[in-house]
């Protein structure tokens, strides 16, 4: 029994229930789940950047409620939410101004569905899973910059407008820094690129080649600017914009602002994970080989399976949740740059820089071929490794699209896919870098 | 019964019809509202309902790039543009009668098209053809069916090679075209952006 949407089906159609049925509870299920894990995060990363924000300020963070350490500060915080007034300008745009933090907290709820939490625990796993990701994540900004718009506020007026300028400019440096990896992978489906990072955590893709270590690093500041985090907050300003776009907002409506905010930070945190550092793998073959043995154990155990799964799972969040502490930390040392700096450091520096790292990943093959005759510098090509992921798991059939084949044929695909991208995303980058320089 | 009661309320086709219909509830906000920003929040539902409709149909990737394009990039570039240049807080449009007149004369003529398109299609014949099509193998074991496994067919079509079909022709030449545009569009942009800074200075 996992998370995946066919094995809850096919364990239901076992105990006599009809497809359908069993597909709709499946996804219930997922829902209920993933809801879960969407309400948890806010409430566990914002008690993180409570405590971490006092720590770094020499403070003792929240103390009271719940025992020495504060672990209900949010829930005490929600509760308080909860009862306050909800608060509409007279001059907003009621409709607008209402549905906005629904924009925000449903789009990055909606990313969750396609985020893979272990070896096949995904709710919906698309063969172009990070595209999906990507798309929906960028759906967010839409409810922040209409709640800008629509308060009737100079100060959230503001904030929408950077917030609009600085996602606009920052989308384009973070699909080229996820795209890296993505060269050496030769797949979308996040599930098959967790899959290829099995082995030592030199196979991580963040160790594939130096551009995907860089990249890594890249990948992480464009994400942080993504969500709007500091030294990018520049949406909600305290000290010059009171609260940016949230100004006008009270209460609960106010309080989705924070769990989208939250709950995306650990989305791109989760994109960086699987991405970049192995995903579910722990990096040690020893426990991995255990615990991929544990799941391909059809015969007997299920139990145990599904444990392996369970601390897949925690694997995956712990290294998300680390990136999570990385951006409270962040947030919390430097200072705030001002909107210019923001743009200049998105358009002059990271939008090169990206351009450069991807231009660097397709090249690196051949110039490996050239020198040394191998395509990686890893022991073996991505494809076998993945043959061999697949056979290892509950994974039946092998794909015959050249994909996992064999070694050569991923390069060979990997260098016809990669070419055009290169063209357009250069020519992209190159057009709004002549705008820029104006 | 539940059962059967719930098979037959959250059925495809009931999720079709959702989308369906709240792309043209979308569509009717967009010419009944004034405001303008009302009338980008009234697209996205229409769009991202699109959207849906391409995800029920297992179009993966064209569902993904209608909303990261039109909803992520051309409404937030639409309510952008309306925020830099809005004289007054909330700006309206007041269509004269006779806009009114030749949009809806355009949009009557659009809608008998589609619809005489629609009529015109064999849907026994076509639905023949699509059964007999095998599906592609699993992307891996990931997915229990080959269901909106499109990226490797789009991405070799527009590079021009249809392993799917043999001998028949890609799409490099417009996908070259199109970046090609693209291109042009942005050097003209970033030429505009500069000549007027270069007059200034002048």
């Amino acid at each position: 029994m996992t998370f995946a949407a066919n094995s809850i089906a096919s364990y239901l159609v076992e105990s006599s229930l009809s497809p359908e049925t069993a597909g709709i509870i499946a996804a219930v299920i997922h829902f209920a789940v993933l809801f879960g894990v969407f309400s948890v995060c806010p409430a566990a990363f914002i008690w993180l950047e409570r405590k971490g924000s006092g720590r770094i300020q020499d403070r003792l963070g929240p103390t009271r409620v719940g025992g020495r350490f504060g672990w209900l500060q949010s829930l005490a915080d929600g509760l308080k939410l909860f009862q306050k007034e909800d608060l509409c300008p007279p001059v907003a745009d009621k409709m607008l101004f209402r549905a906005a933090p629904y924009i925000v907290c449903l789009s990055s709820f909606a990313a969750f569905a396609f985020l893979p939490f272990s070896s096949g625990w995904v709710a919906v796993s698309a063969d172009c899973g990070l595209f999906i990701m990507l798309a929906i994540l960028s759906l967010e900004v839409f409810g922040i910059i209409l709640a800008g718009y629509c308060s009737g506020s100079k100060w959230s007026l503001f904030g929408g407008m950077r917030e609009a300028a600085q996602m606009v400019s920052y989308e384009i440096p973070l699909a080229i820094c996820a795209l890296v990896p993505l060269v050496s992978a030769g797949s979308l489906n996040l599930g098959e690129i967790g899959q290829m990072q099995s082995g030592w955590f030199g196979n991580w893709f963040m160790f594939h080649d130096p551009f995907t270590f860089i990249a890594f690093f890249v990948y992480f500041v464009v994400a942080t600017a993504g969500c709007k985090r500091a030294p990018f907050d520049l949406a909600e300003a305290e000290s010059e914009l009171v609260g940016g776009f949230h100004t006008e907002y009270s209460g609960l409506r106010w309080s989705y602002f924070f769990m989208g905010e939250y709950a995306s930070m650990f989305a791109v945190c989760g994109i960086a994970s699987i991405l970049f550092a192995g995903g579910w793998h722990t990096g040690i073959p020893g426990v991995d080989g255990m615990l991929e043995g544990w799941r391909a154990n059809e015969s007997g155990n299920w139990a145990l399976a599904y444990l392996a799964n369970v601390l897949g799972a925690g694997v995956f969040a712990s290294k998300a949740a680390l990136g999570v502490f990385v951006q409270i930390w962040l947030r919390w040392t430097l200072p705030r740059l001002r909107i210019d700096q923001v743009m200049t450091t998105c358009l002059k520096y990271l939008l090169p820089i990206s351009c450069f790292l991807f231009l660097g990943a397709v090249v690196w093959p051949l110039v490996l071929v050239t020198a040394t005759g191998k395509s990686t510098l890893w022991p073996e090509p991505v494809g076998n490794r993945a043959v061999a992921g697949y056979s290892a798991g509950d994974m039946s059939s092998a794909d015959d699209e050249g994909d996992t084949g064999s070694g050569e044929s991923v390069d060979s695909d990997e260098g016809a896919e990669s070419e055009s991208p290169a063209e357009s995303e250069e020519s992209v980058s190159v057009g709004l870098l002549d705008a820029e320089v104006q | 019964m539940i059962a059967s009661i719930m098979e037959t309320v959250l059925s495809p086709f009931t999720f079709l019809l959702l989308f369906a219909l709240s792309s043209c509830l979308g569509a009717v906000g967009v010419i009944i509202s004034q405001s303008l920003v009302r009338m980008a929040f009234w697209l996205i539902v229409s769009l991202g309902s699109v959207a849906g409709l391409f995800f029920m149909a297992d179009a993966d990737f064209v569902g993904a790039a209608q909303l990261l394009i039109y909803v992520g990039g051309t409404l937030v570039l639409l309510v952008f543009g309306v925020m830099l240049t809005a004289s007054s807080p909330y700006t309206k449009i007041e269509a004269s009668p006779g806009e009114t007149v030749i949009a809806s004369l355009v949009g009557l003529l659009f809608l008998f098209m589609v619809a005489g398109t629609v009529s015109r299609i064999d849907w026994p014949g076509t639905n023949a053809a699509i059964a007999n099509v095998t599906p592609a193998s699993t992307s891996g074991g990931f997915s229990d069916t080959s269901e909106g496994a499109t990226l490797r067919p789009l991405g070799f079509a527009l590079l021009g090679v249809r392993p799917d079909q043999e001998g028949a022709p890609g799409y490099l030449l417009p996908f070259e075209i199109a970046s090609v545009h693209l291109l042009v569009v942005l050097v003209g942009a970033a030429y505009l952006a500069r000549a007027k800074r270069r007059r200034d200075v002048a």
